[in-house]
């Protein structure tokens, strides 16, 4: 489904454009008009990891038709897993210097860790929970809202009603993840110094792989008979049911699988921008992810990693140059998109290409389905 | 559970008293119904008689206040939901041609070919040559075969409507429910259709709902004539459509 | 002992013959006891003085108890004026500067007989809520020296409730009384349960040194307070959640028109119900610098105002853009919420991103005692306007022409259409309704919320779960969802903590659709299925 042109295309952009900033980081003097700097490292870092939640993303809603409103809550879930290993990490080099209890817990007179954190100081058992979570939640949730037949609107209500509960769960101080303020202050990543330009230059490479990875995951799943099954679902489930498929299989199945590649990004996200708090957990940042995959090409894959990347490159620039506006542009975005873009940028490049050449137009082109 | 209802011998459908009310509205009353295997049955019936009704609940889409719904000699099919119901080897045609438009023609055939239906098996799944000589055989039986490749949203509408009956075949089902397969079409189609559905008819039992008169004429098989979700003559095209009961349903006093 | 008997017998003549000339008689004497040389003689004065019924003893012990009331050269009483001069105590009227002067003396014991007297005094007081109070203090102080006075007030009493507020006062002070007999113990007993509150309940549940049957009835007693007790705070937490519920019905009522009635999921629906604060704000900043004497009627002219301009952007949303969204649901909610993030960015561009400052009228101030109920007056106004609102719009919807059409066209577009209705302005104007109704809400969340560019934010989810619990397509369904959310809420914010109660609830809610996703009243047949 996903043509081989533009697999190859995403490969070398994402490993090449990293391993070229890689090189422009380490391999040159700061005073070097081609050097990187490390923030930017870090920032191309961030984008990789919002790309893999917009991966996550456009595999229910532009194969299974699950508009979710909630995955933001996955990508945070792993966050929170991966930050809880940092804070374990830091050990006696907290403000309070207590080598067991992270800083807040001190804070707020814990005596000892609870049960839930125990593991956590284990990178291995960490990232196992970084994936475990977010699917065990999916599965929950998915299993009971896809065997009711719960779809539509309806579905992204209920997505969005749970992400809100996480928030609202995430505040709470006496929940044991750090309440409003969340955890930061990281120290180190499997011994490595987080601040190190190295540490930052191998987060963005392993970001990378992981995305492509991923991404050829994705491609898999969609290009087999499941993928298509999952089309068919999507635009005629009652049909699928009379030839005998179980469209609440494989929406959660699909469903799932997306959870753990979010929960992954967050787990990736979270040790480069250092911090991880309840905010993850908005229903407006699970709404902004969407708005990625629309701007890329809504069921392309390509498009969710440029729509990703693309506007969060765009509203770095707004909020650094002109805070006002971005809301503004956010907005406008939104609603440009699903008046005037529907196939998004990718769909917009495909009309394109295939408007000048009118002969070469195969018929199924011009009849394609509107998602 | 069966002792009470055994359904004769060669009966493969029975539905017994089956009664389906939506808000006080009685979409089917005391319904029953008896379908031989191997035999094709029209079932015809002014708007509202309950035709679509009695195919929900037979393929498990709706399930009836009362009644028995039975399939071959024990299934009981009130307690089995639309893919179980399809497994057990009952295929439906809509009223408005359903296929998979993003899909080709190809692949619409290939999901619909009877097989494992786990997502564990499609992952992985590849084609094999059994499958791809079954699909072609379809092809040429519904006469798409040139359009194979073709994405199945730009067929034209009697194209659309093969095609179904197309993956209903492929499914491979001792039952085909085929709700009016001829609507919208021209005569010429209409009549190909016939041809097509008495085809099926010699390795399938088919149920047919259909308006138009001179199709159910051409099909020349039983008629059950529905009003007010009930039975209300049933016999020869000839018998019914003399049956006094049936002219003042159909023309009023 | 001697002291209450004393007070028992003076105060037998008022009651006798309470003529202003004898009142004037008790109060010379008083007068004459005040100004004598030993401390008997001046309590004697001042527990006389109480008793006398003369309009100047008020003013004559307050002043003692003051140090204010001084003895002139020839034992004429004085009162020193705090402002300066002087007044003769007797008369009030005022006098020359008498010279030398020096204070009444006064020891404990005379204060503690000024306190009671002014306490006895304030029984009989002109205004009922001072003779309340004054009863209430005897209630709280439990001291028996009030008793005789409460018996002669309460003889004298003509106000209902003031009269049952001194037998209560009478009651708790009876069983510190030695001589009290246990009839009349007992009957005290029945007088607290019967006031039934928090004070009498710890009164009845401290009682020392009573008769046996007297500490039996109290027991009794306390249980009998404590159900009721019990009962009253369940009603009170009936009156929070009906209280949530009439805000979340308030939120709601707008979407349940535009999703449950038009399909259109309009995620900016909570930004016009920040708009409809934000209209309260604006006409309240005008009426305050050029009508200040309006304040109080504010609202009456921000609700149809908040209704026409939240209706008239609702207008506009659907005709540039919902319109062309018909039929795709994520679409719409997608460029519906770019819209609210546009909205908000609005609001906070022309007002700025803090909270703004919005009035409550002072109609809309205090509370109101029911019982063990206290209700306030703000809550109580925003569940009569959220029932209002809804009566309103279900009369609109069955009666008028407009309600008519709109139901034929959400019915059965293709027909009404036929039928010669025009379907495009219907659509608008029945989008518009829906915004206007959420713009009223805007009004009634701007006096219990903050008014902020966010205000929205808070109540889009929960509108949103009210609608689809309830019942798409249904305002009953959407009054009953509201009135039960806010009420599970409610009971269950003790229990939990208000975080974890909404927590609890959003998880109920969501296990709650997958049980019967069509919501608790849904509209069934074969064209829902469709």
């Amino acid at each position: 489904m996903i043509p081989l042109r533009s697999t190859i295309l995403t490969l070398v952009l994402v490993l090449g454009g990293a391993i070229l900033m890689a090189v422009l980081n380490l391999g040159t003097a700061e005073s070097s008009a081609l050097h990187v700097p490390t923030y930017a490292v870090s920032l191309a870092g961030k984008y990789l990891s919002f790309a893999m939640l917009a991966l996550a993303l456009d595999l229910v809603w532009g194969f299974a038709g699950i508009l979710s409103l909630g995955h933001a809550a996955f990508f945070a879930l792993g966050g929170y897993a991966m930050g809880m290993y940092l804070m374990r990490q830091i050990g006696p080099r907290g403000v309070y210097g207590n080598a067991v209890l992270p800083d807040f817990m001190v804070f707020l007179n814990y005596k000892e860790l609870p049960w839930y954190w125990h593991g956590f100081d284990q990178f291995p058992f960490a990232m196992l929970m970084a994936v475990l979570v977010p699917a065990l939640i999916a599965l929950v949730f998915g299993w009971l809202a896809f065997r009711s037949r719960v779809t539509g609107v309806y579905l992204s209500i209920i997505t969005q009603a749970l992400t809100y509960a996480l928030l609202l769960a995430f505040f709470r101080n006496d929940m044991g993840f750090g309440g409003n303020n969340g955890m930061t202050d990281f120290k180190d990543l499997l011994g490595m110094p987080l601040q190190a330009d190295t540490t930052r230059v191998g987060l963005l490479l392993a970001t990378a792989v992981m995305l492509c990875l991923m991404f050829l995951a994705a491609r898999f799943v969609v290009g087999s008979r499941f993928g298509k099954v999952l089309v068919a679902v999507r635009d005629t489930e009652s049909r699928t049911r009379f030839l005998g498929y179980r469209p609440e299989s494989y929406k959660l199945v699909v469903f799932v699988a997306s959870a753990v590649m979010a929960g992954i990004g967050g787990a990736l996200y979270v040790p480069q921008v250092g911090i991880i708090n309840p905010g993850e957990f908005s229903p407006a940042n699970s709404i902004e992810a969407v708005i990625w995959v629309a701007v890329g090409g809504r069921g392309t894959l390509t498009g969710a990693i440029l729509g990703a990347i693309l506007v969060n490159l765009g509203k770095t620039y707004f909020t650094g140059a002109l805070p006002e506006l971005w809301l503004y542009a956010l907005g406008a975005l939104f609603i440009f998109v699903t008046l005037f873009l529907p196939k998004g940028v990718i769909g917009a490049l495909d009309r394109f290409r295939h408007i000048r050449p009118v002969d070469e137009v195969p018929p199924e082109k011009i009849s394609e389905v509107t998602g | 559970m069966s002792d009470l209802q055994t359904p004769p011998g060669d009966t493969l459908l029975y539905l017994d008293g089956v009664t389906v009310t939506f808000d006080g509205f009685r979409a089917l009353n005391a319904l029953s119904l008896y379908l031989e295997a191997g035999e094709m049955r029209a079932v015809i019936g002014p708007n509202g008689a309950g035709k679509t009704t009695m195919m929900d609940v037979i393929t498990g889409k709706t399930r009836p206040d009362t009644g028995t719904v039975m399939f071959g000699k024990d299934t009981d099919l009130t307690r089995l939901d639309e893919p179980a119901i399809a497994d057990l080897g009952i295929g439906r045609k809509f009223q408005k041609p359903t296929v998979f438009e993003p899909l080709t023609v190809w692949d619409n055939l290939l999901l619909s070919l009877a097989g494992d239906r786990r997502p564990r098996f499609t992952l992985w799944a590849r084609e094999t040559t059994d499958e791809r000589e079954k699909v072609e055989s379809i092809l040429e039986t519904i006469r798409l075969t040139d359009v194979r490749a073709r994405q199945s949203a730009g067929l034209s509408h009697g194209q659309k409507q093969w095609l179904e009956i197309g993956m209903l075949l492929a499914q491979e089902p001792q039952l085909l429910l085929v709700d009016e397969p001829v609507a919208g079409m021209t005569d010429s189609e209409t009549a190909q259709t016939a041809d097509l559905l008495r085809e099926i008819n010699k390795t399938r039992s088919v149920v047919v709902v259909e308006h138009d008169m001179d199709f159910v004429r051409a099909l020349g098989v039983k008629v059950t004539v529905l009003h007010e979700g009930s039975v209300l003559s049933e016999g020869s095209i000839d018998f019914v459509s003399e049956d006094p009961r049936v002219v003042e349903v159909y023309l009023g006093r | 002992m001697l002291r209450i008997l004393l007070l028992c017998l003076l105060m037998l003549a008022p009651i006798c013959a309470p003529s202003s000339a004898r009142a004037d008689d008790a109060a010379n004497e008083a007068v004459v006891a005040l100004a004598g040389q030993n401390f008997d003689d001046i309590r004697r004065g001042v527990e006389a003085l109480g008793v006398s019924g003369s309009p100047r003893a008020a003013a004559i012990l307050g002043a003692l108890q003051d140090g204010r009331l001084v003895l002139g050269a020839d034992k004429q009483l004085f009162i020193k004026l705090p402002e300066g001069g002087y007044q003769a105590a007797l008369t009030g009227e005022p006098a020359a500067d008498p010279g030398s002067v020096r204070p009444v003396r006064v020891n404990n014991s005379i204060r503690r007989s000024v306190d009671a007297a002014l306490g006895a005094l304030r029984l009989f007081d002109a205004s009922a809520a001072t003779r309340a109070s004054a009863a209430e203090a005897v209630f709280k102080s439990r001291d028996p020296a009030g008793i005789p006075a409460l018996t002669r007030a309460i003889a004298a009493e003509k106000d209902s409730g003031v009269k049952r507020t001194m037998e209560q006062a009478r009651a708790a002070a009876l069983f510190a009384a030695g001589d009290a007999s246990e009839a009349d113990r007992l009957a005290a007993v029945a007088t607290l349960r019967d006031r039934g509150d928090i004070d009498a309940r710890a009164l009845l549940s401290t009682l020392t040194n009573q008769p046996p049957s007297v500490v039996e009835a109290a027991a009794a007693a306390v249980k009998s307070i404590d159900f009721s007790l019990q009962l009253w705070s369940l009603l009170q937490s009936v009156y929070y959640g009906l209280s949530l519920g009439s805000v979340l019905l308030l939120a709601a009522t707008g979407l349940a028109i535009t999703f449950g009635v038009m399909g259109v999921i309009n995620m900016a629906h909570g930004e016009m119900v920040m708009i409809g604060a934000y209209v309260t704000f604006v006409v309240q900043t005008i009426i305050r610098n050029h009508a200040p004497g309006l304040f109080g009627a504010s609202l009456f002219f921000a609700v149809p105002l908040a209704f026409l301009v939240a209706g008239a952007i609702g207008v506009a949303i659907e005709r540039s853009l919902i319109r062309w969204l018909y039929g795709r649901p994520l679409e719409t909610l997608l460029a519906t919420w770019g819209l609210s993030l546009l909205l908000q960015q609005a609001i906070r561009s022309i007002f700025g991103p803090t909270n703004q400052e919005v009035g409550t009228p002072a109609w809309m101030s205090g509370a109101m005692q029911l019982g063990g109920l206290s209700l306030t007056y703000n809550r109580l106004t925003i569940i009569v306007f959220a029932v209002l609102v809804l009566a309103t719009l279900m009369a609109v919807l069955r009666y008028t022409s407009l309600g008519l059409r709109m139901r034929a066209v959400t019915q059965n577009r293709r027909m009404a259409a036929a039928m010669g209705i025009r379907t495009p302005w219907i659509d608008a104007l029945t989008f518009g309704l829906g915004s206007g109704v959420a713009g009223m809400a805007g009004v009634a969340l701007s006096q219990i919320d903050n008014v902020s560019p966010n205000l929205g934010q808070g109540y889009i989810i929960d509108s949103f779960m009210v609608v689809v619990f309830g019942g798409v397509g249904n305002l009953w369904g959407t009054a009953v969802g509201a009135l039960t959310l806010g009420i599970l809420n409610k009971f269950l914010e003790p229990v939990a903590g208000a975080v974890l109660a909404k927590i609890v609830v959003l998880v109920a809610l969501i296990l709650f659709i997958q049980r019967k996703p069509r919501g608790m009243f849904p509209l069934k047949g074969r064209a829902v299925e469709a």
